[in-house]
């Protein structure tokens, strides 16, 4: 692998005698759109800082291009950040927000121009360079703040958790313009989030945060079908997870039991004696009668409610111990789930390997 | 850079205390004029004791500086009420002049009442001085009144109104409770605020009623008194007090 | 909508303390600017404009001159010693910061005629100053402090300086801090980010700061005549001058309305400033 863009090398942060990072590990690939995905208080944003210069760290190294940066100011790192409330200067119009840093460069007039110029036309504000920022709805301030911090070409974008102070259609909206923005210049994004979903849709890579410590580094595909740990199962997308005692372990695949019920599950691993069991609730199929279904791996439960949701149907059940179980179906017109009555007893199953077996009990 | 910073601060600090520590050492020092520590003595408060002149200028001070804070209040926080809840003709003329009146120096004020005062043929002295201090502090009682309610939610007025309260009832048992802290507050800066005032008293003063800061200003003029030393020191500490006192109030009952 | 008997009772009270105890008396003052001074009477009705002439004689020309001066001085000491203690504060730990705040105005509300007389004591030529100096064996003689145009400053600025600390702190404690970051993240370095940012945003408070240390200081007399030894005149000792021993009120109070306009222009420069920080 060539030589990464950034490494953080065992960094410790600790803010009044807690730590918020704990030995911690990452390297960011030049070209990249990696996103820090996490619940508040992970750590995520505190990444962002150290690399930023706002903060300094307890010890540890981060090093850009091979030169150790730790002690830089952040006026003197190449790297620029959009800020979680933009932080746009209520007293400069938009384009001396967007010539900002050109001008601390000591650019020449004509190039800041056509740069602020050509960086707001990138951002599709072209018609309001000047205008106050309190006179911007919040998805053009967040525009210019994006136009702000690319117009300088830095080697990595940080964005602070950039698009949760959007509403749902216009963040959605956003989300495709960043990524296709990454694309085209090329920059590394470093993308810091608590929306599991925003970091699916956007990122190359996905780093998910748990109190100060990364619990998995991966695709998006990777990280929503093959978690780890529980921690991610259960924080990205919904899961049902089952804890099971192992009851007997053959060539390649292994027997479990759940409450009196057992399931032969395939795997290469060997696991532990006690460990879940983890279906996301798209891969369960319903059934009415035990003939059409269609694996010796079934759960039975009653039917509490129907959600409809649009595009899809979620049924909540209930298993005969009281666990709840969520199965949902893409919804279509003559669809079956439609015709289940609340009260009734249903078959759940699901298609071989399409489970994902942890080495951790709940 | 930040040892620096708190360096910096700390320094301004003792810069901004060290007159008046040095004040307070001085009235406890037996020497009488060098600035050499002759050693602990109460002669100075003693000689303050017998010093009729001295402790008849405070007093005045004090007389004039409670019945000036007690009506510029009334005054102050009525208008304020007033201005907030009503719009009325000269209202945008009573603000401008509140504002106005705060920045404008005290020497106009001064001269301005010296002429009234006298076009008026009014005998200069407890009167003049009690309308003079009044005039100074009501602007003070506004904009400190007048930043609570602007904090303040209007529903509850509109509740009590819709309960059936008129006017007056509403004032003294909706508005007033809640506007308290700052009408306490406005009364002690305006009771500091009296009690300090050089300037104007300096135009509207009478031989027939001498106030502290003038009697002191003529003391300071003609040569230094150590008596002077231990009655700053009183006043220093019955501030202190005071301030203590109102930040107490104020936190009570927030 | 009709106002009841005690809303009208309230306003009547505080129209007519307004009217009469400063906006009559003020009126006042602007007419006599245009009389003239009687030989035995203060104020003869005859106009003129001979007052205002005279403030451009060079004698009062350069008494005012002199104010400006030791006023715009003073203004701008305390606007450099204020503003990194106002800034520091403004970023001290939220819980201290009332504290901080309250250690300022305590010296703040204690009489500021008290405060200088305190001033003597240090300055004068065996006060703490001189002795600190040669205990130190800084100096081998006593240096005459007292009666110079340096402590006229160092009261000016001592008596005066909360006054400018106060607006500089609320206005910087304003500024959100990401700014300054955002400033930083973009290349600004120190210097930048405090002409570029930090000044900008706090400019109402400059302006509000330097108006209540700039005007007090043009007619606080007492301080130049405590300190300064009467020998510098500023224009609050000029019009005390022309009331009370000249007895030329038109003039006085010609040199007052001089004051009342620089009080106005400031007013309208800070407006100005707070509507442009709005918009």
């Amino acid at each position: 692998m060539t030589q990464p863009l950034l490494s953080l090398r065992n960094i410790q942060k600790t803010y009044n005698g807690i730590d918020v990072l704990r030995g911690f590990y990452l390297e960011i690939q030049q070209g990249e759109f990696l996103t820090l995905l996490g619940p508040s208080g992970c750590g995520k944003t505190t990444v962002l800082r150290l690399i930023g210069g706002f903060e300094g760290s307890d010890g540890g190294e981060i090093v850009m291009d091979g030169v150790r940066i730790n002690d830089l100011p952040p006026h003197e790192r190449t790297v620029n950040t959009v800020f979680q409330s933009y932080a746009l200067f209520p007293h400069m119009d938009v384009f001396e927000n967007v010539a900002f840093g050109l001008r601390m460069k000591k650019l020449g007039e004509a190039q800041i121009q056509s740069a602020v110029a050509e960086a707001l036309e990138m951002v599709q504000l072209g018609a309001h360079e000047r205008k106050r920022p309190s006179q911007l709805s919040g998805g053009q301030q967040q525009r210019v703040a994006i136009a702000r911090a690319v117009v300088n070409k830095p080697r990595i974008l940080l964005l602070d958790e950039s698009l949760s102070a959007l509403d749902y259609k216009l963040r959605k909206q956003m989300q495709i313009e960043l990524k296709t923005l990454q694309r085209r210049l090329g920059i590394t994004f470093l993308f810091v989030t608590h929306d599991q979903e925003e970091a699916l849709s956007m990122s190359d890579r996905i780093v998910v945060m748990h109190e100060g410590r990364i619990e998995q580094v991966g695709t998006p595909k990777e990280i929503y079908e093959e978690p780890k740990t529980l921690f991610v199962a259960n924080f990205i997308g919904e899961a049902n997870t089952f804890t099971c005692n192992l009851i007997e372990q053959r060539q390649g695949e292994v027997l479990l039991g759940y409450e009196g019920r057992t399931f032969c599950v395939k795997t290469t691993k060997t696991p532990s004696a006690r460990l879940t069991l983890l279906i996301r609730p798209e891969d369960l199929r319903v059934e009415r009668r035990l003939e059409d279904v269609k694996s010796p791996n079934y759960f039975e439960a009653v039917l509490e409610q129907v959600i409809y949701k649009g595009t899809t149907i979620d049924l909540l059940l209930r298993l005969d111990n009281a666990r709840e179980i969520m199965a949902s179906e893409f919804y279509n017109e003559d669809s079956d789930a439609l015709l289940y009555q609340e009260g009734e007893r249903l078959y759940l199953y699901w298609v071989d390997g399409w489970e994902v077996l942890l080495d951790e009990a709940e | 850079m930040r040892s620096i910073k708190t360096a910096y601060v700390l320094l301004i600090y003792v810069l901004l205390y060290l007159p008046i520590g040095v004040l307070i050492l001085y009235s406890f020092n037996a020497s009488k004029f060098s600035t050499e520590w002759k050693g602990f003595t109460l002669m100075w408060y003693e000689k303050l004791s017998s010093n009729d002149g001295l402790i008849e200028a405070a007093l005045h001070s004090l007389n004039i500086a409670l019945f000036s804070s007690l009506l510029a209040t009334l005054i102050g926080t009525l208008g304020a009420v007033a201005l907030f809840r009503h719009r009325f003709l000269g209202k945008k003329f009573l603000e401008s002049m509140v504002y106005i009146l705060i920045v404008s120096p005290e020497i106009v004020m001064g001269i301005s009442l010296l002429m009234l005062f006298s076009a008026a043929q009014m005998p200069m002295g407890f009167w003049t001085l009690l309308i003079a201090h009044i005039t100074l502090c009501v602007p003070f009682v506004i904009v400190t009144v007048a930043s609570r309610l602007a904090n303040f939610d209007q529903s509850v007025i509109e509740a009590a109104k819709d309960l059936g309260a008129e006017e007056f009832t509403l004032f003294y048992k909706v508005v007033l409770p809640m506007i308290a802290p700052s009408v306490i507050a406005g009364f002690l800066l305006s009771f500091t605020l009296s009690l300090d005032d050089v300037i104007i008293s300096f135009f509207v003063t009478g031989p027939g009623y001498e106030i502290l800061p003038l009697k002191i200003y003529s003391m300071v003029r003609v040569g230094v008194k150590p008596e002077i030393n231990a009655l700053c020191t009183i006043m220093f500490v019955l501030t202190i007090f005071v301030v203590l006192l109102s930040q107490y109030l104020l936190k009570e009952k927030r | 909508m009709k106002l009841s008997r005690f809303a009208r009772f309230s306003i009547a009270l505080l129209f007519v303390w307004i009217v009469l105890f400063a906006f009559l008396p003020q009126i006042m003052v602007l007419i006599a600017s245009v009389l003239s001074k009687g030989a035995t009477d203060f104020i003869l009705f005859e106009p003129t404009v001979q007052n205002y002439a005279r403030l451009f004689d060079p004698i009062y020309l350069q008494i005012f001159v002199d104010s400006l001066v030791l006023a715009s001085v003073t203004t701008l000491l305390c606007l450099i010693i204020a503003f990194p203690f106002a800034a520091t504060l403004a970023r001290a730990p939220k819980a201290w910061r009332p504290l901080l705040l309250i250690l300022v105005i305590i010296p703040f509300w204690t009489s500021s005629l008290v405060r200088t007389y305190a001033l003597i004591a240090l300055l004068k030529t065996k006060g703490l100053i001189n002795a600190a100096l040669l205990f130190l064996g800084i100096i081998d003689a006593p240096l005459e402090l007292m009666y110079t145009q340096v402590a006229v400053f160092i009261g000016m600025v001592y008596t005066l300086l909360p006054f400018m600390i106060l607006p500089l702190y609320a206005a910087l404690e304003k500024i959100d801090v990401r700014l300054i970051e955002a400033a930083s993240d973009l290349g600004a370095g120190f210097w930048s980010r405090l002409m570029r940012i930090t000044i900008p945003l706090s400019l109402s408070g400059i302006i509000a700061g330097s108006m209540l240390v700039f005007l007090p200081a043009l007619g606080m007399f007492y301080i130049p005549d405590l300190l300064g030894g009467a020998k510098n005149l500023i224009i609050g000792s000029f019009i005390r001058n022309q009331f009370l021993t000249f007895r030329d009120w038109p003039f006085g109070a010609a040199a007052s309305m001089l004051l009342s306009l620089m009080m106005l222009l400031m007013v309208a420069l800070y407006a100005y400033a707070q509507r442009r920080e709005r918009a």
